[in-house]
């Protein structure tokens, strides 16, 4: 390249507006390759309620059902189990469920809209997995005497109590979700819509 | 005949140039020793894969719903599918032994120091893209094991503050993984990661041909050159090393052919017994473990009682062996002239790695998880006791030039 002459600066403010010129249209070029891996319009569409008949649900029994691809549990729990709710309060990480893990219409004791009768998302929330239902009082792998039944996570140990509320020391920062539901009437719940309440 | 067709063709082609200067004029310290076997091993595992995953691809269907079916497919019905299967996975496992040697023997002799620094650092790049390529393929089968291990390490990201659960959307390009991540997945194993794992590989060879080869001494054969510039020291790679090679690839293929024939599932740690059910997005397999190679990084992950801190120790643990170069300040490379202290380093940190990987594979009781904090201390202990003590280690004196 010829150099005598030459305006250095002009060369270099065009070789450096040239790239950035250039950067800003790969960066446009990116953005679809990168959108394509959202999910899809098939995918968003598929998330719709799913209706459960829980009236041959029993006492201390879990039903699970899909929604939006994830398990969905319903538990029935009994007075026993709910009585023993809030003598767990100090053992766990948010026992209020102050954290914004469920709506607010089941932001209560039980975590639930009827207090017999929970429905929670059955993903850990550490990663992931699908936790154990251990109704089993006592428990000797789950700390004995102590434990008042609840799920276990398989995969790294986090333990949740019968209201899905995260108990401390665990590897599961939160609390599982409870998704939105509400009752159709008093056998079948909706899950996946509020129902009007918020 | 054949030398005016070469003229030809070097006219156009450094063909013989090429041949030359990465074979039979590269000149490598003649003392290599068993542990120099397993770089050549890892590029001929390379190809295993390469050629194996080729016609695999031919018969698997990358589909949710007929993923798992085509894979029985290929063990069940396609003429020696099960051989070419098995050939591809026993290939993961070997791939990984060999790597994991051919990083030992870096570290015993000093390979990744001064000036070879980026040697090491394509080799950690290769490492990772493999690692990844292992991740992405294990989902393939689309068993239980596939499904819950995918969607345990993609919520990995969600730990990440803010973009975490937008990320991990992303990359399941789902609510939950389904078949839009398997079918991405493939993408990745059978184009994209390959791809980048071949350029890593030739840059790995290319920046290793720059500055020659380390030795068991750990002496610097490009010192003491003879009159024509041929280090004294050294031979050409071609033929001594390729025929030592050779007698490596030998021993290497029958192992390969006792654990590919006899036991491909290799008990359930090569292939999981829990990947032989189809995926279920409702049940979590009732122990969840990674396949052996990723076991070590799993326990770390696991030590830690915290979603976030966990993920950051489990990351932690492989960038800091990028750093190792720097972390690393002894002048002296090999161990053989290296103070105690390193030896006792380097064994702890064997043993610490071997115990993480047993520990990664049982199931979490509070007594293996405390087991699992102590070896995760003491495998990042290794490299921030490397640190204080190599500057000032007690070494012997190194020979000029190779003797033994």
């Amino acid at each position: 390249m010829a150099t005598e002459g030459v305006d250095q600066n002009k060369r270099r403010f065009l070789t450096n507006t040239t790239v950035a010129v250039g950067a800003v249209g790969a960066g446009f070029v990116a953005v679809p390759f990168l959108a394509s891996w959202a999910p899809s319009e098939r995918a968003k569409t598929a998330g719709a309620p799913v209706e459960v008949d829980i009236s041959k649900l029993e006492e201390g029994r879990l039903l699970t059902v899909e929604w939006r691809g994830k398990p969905v549990w319903i538990v029935k729990r009994s007075e026993q189990s709910l009585a023993d709710l809030p003598t767990l309060d100090g053992e766990l990480r948010d026992p209020a469920s102050e954290n914004d893990q469920q709506p607010v219409y089941a932001q209560n004791a039980t975590r639930s809209i009827k207090p017999n009768v929970v429905v929670m998302v059955g993903i850990c929330t550490h990663l992931g997995c699908s936790p154990t239902y251990r109704p089993d009082l006592a428990a000797a792998d789950l700390g004995g005497a102590g434990w008042k039944g609840g799920f276990f996570c398989p995969c790294h140990g986090s333990k949740f109590d019968l209201a899905g509320r995260v108990y401390q020391g665990v590897p599961a920062p939160l609390n599982l979700e409870i998704p939105p539901h509400f009752y159709k009437s008093d056998r079948t719940i909706l899950i996946g819509e509020d129902g009007g309440q918020v | 005949m054949f030398k005016s067709l070469m003229t030809w063709v070097d006219d156009r082609f450094p063909a013989t140039k090429m041949w030359n200067e990465h074979l039979a004029e590269y000149y490598a310290p003649k003392n290599f020793n068993f542990w120099y076997f397993f770089g050549s091993l890892a590029l001929l595992v390379l190809v295993i894969q390469i050629v194996s995953g080729i016609f695999l691809t031919m018969h698997y269907n990358p589909d949710g719903a007929m993923a798992f079916a085509s894979v029985e497919y290929i063990m069940r019905d396609v003429p020696y599918g099960w051989l070419i299967r098995y050939i591809h996975s026993t290939g993961a496992t070997a791939f990984f032994v060999v790597v994991y040697l051919h990083m030992f023997r870096g570290l015993m002799y000093g390979s990744f120091k001064k000036p070879r620094e980026l040697v090491w650092l394509f080799g950690m790049f290769i490492y990772l893209a493999l690692m990844a390529e292992a991740f992405m393929g294990y989902l393939l089968p689309w068993g239980q094991m596939s499904y819950w291990g995918a969607q345990v390490i993609i919520s990995l990201f969600g730990a990440l503050p803010i973009i975490g659960d937008p990320l991990t959307l992303w990359i399941r390009g789902d609510y939950v993984v389904s078949g839009a991540t398997l079918n991405r997945f493939f993408a990745l194993h059978v184009v994209a990661l390959p791809l980048v794992i071949l350029g890593l590989v030739v840059a790995h060879i290319i920046a290793l041909h720059e500055v020659g080869s380390n030795n068991p001494e750990g002496v610097e054969i490009k010192k003491h050159k003879d009159e024509n510039g041929i280090p004294l020291d050294g031979i050409p790679f071609h033929p001594y090393y390729s025929v030592k090679d050779i007698v490596g690839v030998v021993v290497f293929l029958i192992f390969f052919s006792l654990v590919l024939f006899f036991a491909p599932e290799g008990g359930g740690y090569l292939l999981e017994h829990a990947n032989f059910v189809p995926s279920d997005p409702l049940k979590t397999p009732e122990h969840i473990a990674p396949v052996w190679y990723f076991t070590p990084f799993y326990a770390i992950l696991r030590a830690v009682p915290d979603k976030l801190m966990g993920v950051m120790a489990m990351g932690g643990a492989i960038v800091v062996l990028f750093l190792l170069p720097w972390i690393d300040q002894c002048k002296v490379k090999s161990i053989r002239y290296r103070g105690t202290s390193f030896k006792i380093l380097l064994a702890a940190f064997v043993v610490s790695f071997v115990v993480l990987g047993w520990l990664g594979m049982k199931p979490a009781t509070p007594t293996l998880t405390l087991m699992a904090q102590i070896f995760s201390a003491i495998y990042f202990g290794f490299f921030v006791a490397l640190y204080f003590t190599s500057k000032n280690e007690a070494t012997k004196p190194v020979p000029e030039r190779i003797t033994k």
